[in-house]
């Protein structure tokens, strides 16, 4: 993507701003700066209040009651649905199937492909930057299945080497499972590329996509790929929700595995008749205020534009990327002037835990550690890096005070 | 000097520099590049206090009746609660060192790397301290 590409709409951070509460809080007694995004967004007063008025004023159980208040919050549940179907232009809603986030997800694809497609012995490409959620279900599989992972190297940029995956595919790869955005470097996945190559192959495409549903303008269909996952908590949603959507063949044709009440049509002991649709794999009471909040969260991004939200957050990691560039002793990690809002970073000669440590006292929120991707840090030779990640309200003001922030704790440590 | 005195002793070190944090975490750095090095056949996996954002190796062994520490860390700021631990703790015996409360930490302002979300598992270190502590006494 971009940024010419994209309609010119200006956000107004300033009123935005005004929609996340969080945002008056003072940290060591300095107004928060709140660069930790990537982990999780904060959340606008509409996501807060949506759930709040659904305890107050509608909480029920969903799919069951005959009473009002049954039926007003199967209505909410159900909208939701239907919200996040539109955002992601999906064709129908049934294939928008609410889990506890990326990590749920990532397993019930795992599992469910391992109970129908794979066979002992078969291989997985994984990319070098994924988190460990995309990589420890497919592992555990493979490890007792005698299966193996087969990883795409990194080019010198640590942007993926896409010609390299040609020579990973044998007869026995299966699955293409990837990030859309890495977590750690904020690079962009090539997902036509990959497309590309997986429909050639005949291999089923998953896509991690915790890092770029935040950014970017997702269009499902266009995309056209088997699964695509994400958590509401990066999206401006609330925490313990998220999606996992399939193409329409696997609707029918993913196995259930995680039976319990509310996926079925009927049960007797001897046998179950699963129900159609994404009720098939939503057993047990979900997360009903949860994926209330996340449909406001998408509303709410919605009235601003993904394009919008882009370009602005394009705007900032460019601009850091090149403050930070200008200080002598930082060392920037998947460098690139089109990608996410996430940057990596360290600070020559110090560790990425002091650095941390310190910004906190000035009330900047830093991430870090090795951001759930120890094979990528292995790759990189560091114990961990410095990550900002950016969203909808932060702003150059920010940047600027974190850059002079950054110069004084580097000559602290010194 | 006992442990209540370099306790005291630390405190007092510390409170010249009062809601001076920058101070504080200054005077801390320099506690930490002070520490020197460890002992590379010290460095070894099971010395590695599990728990911390950057690896911290700690030795324990006895002399005469008391616990001698000596350790190290990758992170300067985690040196440095190290250090101060070290100064402490180390050359006390093991009843000494099991029955101390630390309140010191609470005193000079760091509490806050007491908190077991803290990445610098300075828990986990005094845990292990007091654990070696128990083990060489035996
Ligand atoms: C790329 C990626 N995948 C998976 C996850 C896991 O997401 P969750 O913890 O919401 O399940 C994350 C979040 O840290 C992520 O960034």
């Amino acid at each position: 993507m971009l940024v010419k590409e994209l309609k010119h709409i200006e956000l107004n951070t300033e009123a935005i701003r005004k929609d996340f509460p969080i945002l008056n809080r003072k940290i060591n007694g300095m107004p928060l700066i709140y660069f930790d995004n990537g982990a999780t967004s904060q959340k606008p007063q509409q996501v807060i209040d949506a759930v709040s008025n659904y305890y107050s004023n509608t909480n029920s159980n969903i799919h069951r009651g005959v009473h009002t208040l049954s039926r007003e919050a199967t209505e909410a549940f159900e909208n939701a649905r239907k919200v996040i179907a539109k955002h992601f232009n999906v064709k129908s809603d049934q294939q928008i199937i609410f889990t506890a986030g990326t990590t749920d997800s990532l397993n019930m694809v795992c599992n469910g492909l391992a109970r129908s497609v794979l066979k002992q012995g078969d291989e997985i490409i994984l990319s070098s930057y994924e988190h460990h959620s995309n990589i420890l279900p497919w592992q555990l599989w493979a490890q007792e299945n005698k299966g193996q992972l087969k990883v795409i190297p990194l080019n010198a940029d640590q942007s993926l080497d896409l010609n390299a995956i040609e020579n990973l595919i044998s007869e026995k790869t299966k699955i293409i499972s990837i990030a859309h955005v890495s977590n750690t470097l904020g690079l962009i996945t090539d997902l036509d590329k990959i497309k590309i190559i997986a429909k050639k192959h005949n291999l089923i495409l998953v896509v991690d996509a915790a890092q770029s549903a935040p950014h970017m303008a997702v269009d499902l269909e266009k995309l056209d790929v088997d699964f695509y996952v994400c958590s509401a908590h990066k999206i401006y949603g609330p925490t313990g929700t998220g999606i996992l959507y399939m193409s329409e063949k696997w609707l029918s044709k993913l196995p259930v595995t995680k039976p319990g009440g509310g996926t079925i049509k009927t049960v007797s002991f001897e046998k179950t008749e699963y129900a159609d649709g994404a009720l098939r794999f939503e057993p047990g009471t979900p997360n009903i205020s949860g994926v209330i909040g996340f449909a406001a969260a998408i509303n709410y991004m919605d009235q601003f534009g993904m394009d919008a939200i882009y370009k602005h957050e394009l705007e900032l990691v460019n601009y850091a990327q090149s403050k930070l560039a200008e200080i002598p002793q930082v060392m920037l990690y998947g460098k690139s002037n089109d990608k996410a809002a996430v940057i990596s970073f360290n600070v020559k000669n110090t560790h990425p835990f002091d650095v941390g440590t310190l910004l906190d006292k000035y009330g900047i929120a830093v991430r870090t550690g090795h951001h759930c991707t120890q094979p990528l840090m292995n790759l990189l030779c560091v114990p961990g890096t410095i990550r900002i990640s950016f969203a909808i309200y932060n702003t150059k003001t920010e940047i600027d005070f974190f850059i002079e922030k950054l110069k004084k704790v580097i000559d602290m440590l010194k | 000097m006992s442990i209540k005195e370099i306790e005291n002793e630390i405190v007092e070190e510390f409170e010249i520099f009062g809601d001076d944090w920058e101070g504080k975490y200054e005077h801390l750095i320099d506690l930490g590049k002070n520490l020197g090095t460890l002992k590379e056949e010290y460095k070894i996996e099971n010395n590695i206090i599990q728990g911390c954002q950057s690896r911290v190796w700690l030795h324990s062994e006895k002399k005469d009746n008391n616990i001698i520490f000596s350790a190290e860390s990758e992170a300067i700021i985690t040196k440095g609660m190290v250090a101060l631990m070290i100064r402490v703790l180390s050359g006390h015996t093991a009843k000494e060192i099991i029955e101390t409360k630390l309140e010191f930490i609470d005193k000079i302002g760091l509490k806050e790397h007491l908190s077991p979300t803290r990445a610098n598992g300075l828990v986990s270190m005094i845990n292990r301290m007091k654990m070696d502590a128990i083990t060489l006494s035996k």
